[in-house]
């Protein structure tokens, strides 16, 4: 398969992507209501349940859309990582259970352990599985030449029918009736952030994540030569300055253990088992945040926060206005729609202007 | 394995292998123009839903083929909108077309029918039987009493290779995937053409959900296409981009699904779910052993303007 290159998603500074960002999210309202309308239903209705739902209550935004955003965040930024190298790393689900699997396991395992070494080497043991997970389809683009596009979904469906093989199988819990695991020992599980609340301590790890990324992202060498191969691998190559191939392996590898670690959090900070269905698709929904954020990871935060409240409203947009929770789905794709034709409509503007001002035409 | 049960297993895998036969020979045709869609998930699951409302409204399963093909259609024309008239990433595009797919179809059915999922019982598409080819020992059944889909798929395949390697048309669809910019010098339509095949791609793809939900399950669950867009591009690229090679490898893959059934009557110890996971394992594997040596066309997944 032939390398897909990065040429469309371009990452560009705060101000720029805010503003892109902005205008998508008009967008996406405003086609959402006239689809809504076409379908017969209220979209007043709908917004006001979905921000009841996600913003009614001081307790709701922490307890429901925070928590929700923790996972987002975290494949947001692993998704961010990979595609700023212009790897199409669309395999963050399955990253995301081979690391929840990885994490459940230490976790009833460790038991002995105090929990200062045990969380940490439960999320560590996520990111290490996780890394692993992409390190398939890495090797397989780098020496097979076969594109990370298809291998990477490939690797989702592997994993998600090995997480249903653990929770059936060896990992399930000790009276062998629910499809699940039995619960991570005490000293695995993440503390809570925020008392009398239940956002856990997984939310600070995905804030700090997100600067540590935006640091190396900006200021280190590692940084600049990721910038370069995502815009242009053969000129990052040519230039003979970059080793592409490792770029590809450390932001590939490094984007597999973040999504990994994810499905640790999940684990260590919420459920406390795995279950068969853990994740509704963070690991796509994921392309939708990282997108909407211009691959900014400061960004990502926010706009992860926003598609935990759009999930965390679906809930309660279907029971007060009637809507299906899977509309959601089509309100993803709507923001990744709007910020395609946003950055295509600018940047065709803007090759007009500087035709207009060469005089062609 | 009896004679008996290896008869079960060619049916079961080519019934298994139609639809992704029917999706991956559409998808071949608009990679060989340049366009690869991942958004081909979106297509057939709105195919099956299009193809359940239809058969339920025309109380015919013949036409709710039709209206799965529109469907399909419909999908890959938001796609065809934005990665070839926008000139927006393909892989990215595709990707929304799927999650919007996905979130259209579920909702539109739990609008329709409720959250609990009634169980739908639709008209359904029956085996038709060819007579003599048929009687072949083991292979006759497995291959000639199947769905009318099917008997489309071993049609398409070769008319579709000689389309692409011994006609005009052909020749000009295959440059604008391998130089689109030196085809546009000789007078092709570049963005044409490459509309034409992503909505044929959306089409098949379209007829193939439209098979699952009316010849396989006779009825619509949300999220049934489980996969088979992805593994339909898989299958591409393991034929070669060669439409008689492209329907092999999605009866090999038929073949690869059909085994989770097949290994299990043998009794070999092994969890369900590991069957399952079987299919993708074998695609993985079949892309790394043989890809190597395979080509994609030039200019796949790479945005094209017009230079004029």
């Amino acid at each position: 398969m032939a390398d897909v290159q990065a040429q469309s998603v371009r990452s560009v500074g705060a101000l720029e992507s805010i503003l892109t960002g902005a205008v998508a999210v008009a967008l996406t309202l405003l086609t959402g209501a006239v689809l809504l309308l076409l379908g017969g239903f209220d979209p007043i209705a709908a917004g006001g349940a979905m921000i009841g739902g996600a913003f009614g209550g001081w307790n709701t935004f922490v307890s429901i859309t925070l928590v929700r955003s923790i996972p987002l965040i975290l494949t947001g930024l692993a998704v961010a990582l990979a595609f700023r190298a212009g790897v199409w790393n669309i395999g963050a689900e399955g990253q995301l259970y081979a690391g929840a699997i990885a994490a459940v396991w230490v976790g009833i395992r460790g038991g002995a352990l105090p929990a200062p070494l045990l969380v940490p080497a439960v999320l560590m043991s996520a990111g290490v599985a996780g890394a692993l997970w992409a390190l398939v389809p890495t090797l397989m683009h780098l020496r097979l030449g076969v594109g990370e596009v298809i291998t990477t979904i490939l690797m989702n469906f592997v994993g998600i029918y090995l997480a249903a093989y653990m929770v059936h199988g060896p990992l399930q819990e000790a009276r062998g009736v629910f499809p699940q695991t039995g619960p991570i020992a005490e000293a695995a599980r993440l503390p809570m952030l925020l008392p009398g609340s239940r956002l856990h301590w997984g939310f600070g790890v995905a804030l700090l994540l997100a600067a540590a990324l935006a640091v190396v992202v900006r200021r280190t060498r590692f940084g600049f030569e990721l910038r370069a191969v995502g815009a242009s691998p053969e000129a990052a190559a040519v230039s003979g300055r970059i080793d592409t191939s490792r770029v590809l392996l450390v932001s590939f590898l490094g984007s597999g253990a973040i999504a990994g670690l994810a499905g640790g959090v999940e684990i260590s900070g919420l459920t406390h088992a795995l279950y068969e269905d853990l994740s509704p698709g963070w690991g796509y929904t994921a392309i939708a945040v990282a997108l909407l954020a211009g691959l900014n990871p400061a960004g990502v935060v926010v706009t992860g926060v926003l598609f935990g409240a759009l999930q965390a409203g679906a809930g309660a947009m279907q029971r007060d206005a009637g809507i299906p929770a899977a509309w959601v789905g089509v309100v993803e794709a709507l923001v990744i729609l709007a910020v395609l034709a946003i950055d295509r409509i600018r940047r065709r503007a803007g090759a007009l202007r500087a035709a207009g001002a060469r005089g062609d035409e | 394995m009896s004679q008996a049960e290896l008869v079960l297993f060619l049916e079961a895998s080519v019934r298994l292998g139609i639809p992704l036969a029917l999706a991956a020979l559409g998808e071949t045709i608009s990679e060989r123009s340049g366009v690869i869609n991942i958004g081909l998930e979106g297509s057939i699951i709105g195919g099956a839903l299009g193809g359940a409302l239809g058969a339920l409204a025309f109380e015919s399963a013949g036409l709710g083929v039709v209206t799965g093909a529109a469907a399909g259609v419909l999908a890959a024309s938001v796609f065809a909108v934005f990665a070839v008239w926008l000139g927006a990433d393909q892989i990215i595009t595709g990707t929304a077309v799927t999650i919007g797919g996905l979130g259209m179809t579920g909702a539109i059915y739990q609008a329709r029918f409720g959250v609990t999922g009634t169980e739908l019982s639709l008209p359904t598409l029956a085996a038709v039987r060819v007579p003599l080819l048929a009687d072949i020992p083991i292979v006759g059944s497995a291959l000639f009493d199947q769905a009318p889909t099917a008997y489309l798929a071993y049609l398409l395949a070769p008319t579709l290779w000689y389309f692409l390697f011994h006609t005009p048309y052909g020749l000009e669809l295959r440059a604008v995937g391998e130089a689109p910019d030196a085809a546009e010098a000789a007078g092709v339509r570049v963005l044409l053409v490459r509309l034409a095949t992503t909505l044929f791609g959306g089409l098949l793809a379209g007829i193939a959900g439209a098979h699952l939900a009316l010849a396989h399950a006779g009825t619509f669950a949300e999220n049934m296409s489980a996969g088979k867009g992805f593994i339909a591009i898989a299958v591409v690229v393991l034929g070669r981009w060669n439409p008689v090679l492209v329907l092999l490898a999605a009866l090999f893959f038929g073949a690869a699904s059909a085994l989770q059934f097949f290994l299990q009557a043998l009794g070999l110890d092994l969890a369900y779910q590991i069957f399952l996971a079987l299919p993708y394992l074998l695609t993985l594997a079949a892309l790394a052993g043989w890809v190597g040596r395979a080509r994609a066309p030039a200019a796949l997944a790479l945005p094209w303007e017009s230079k004029r």
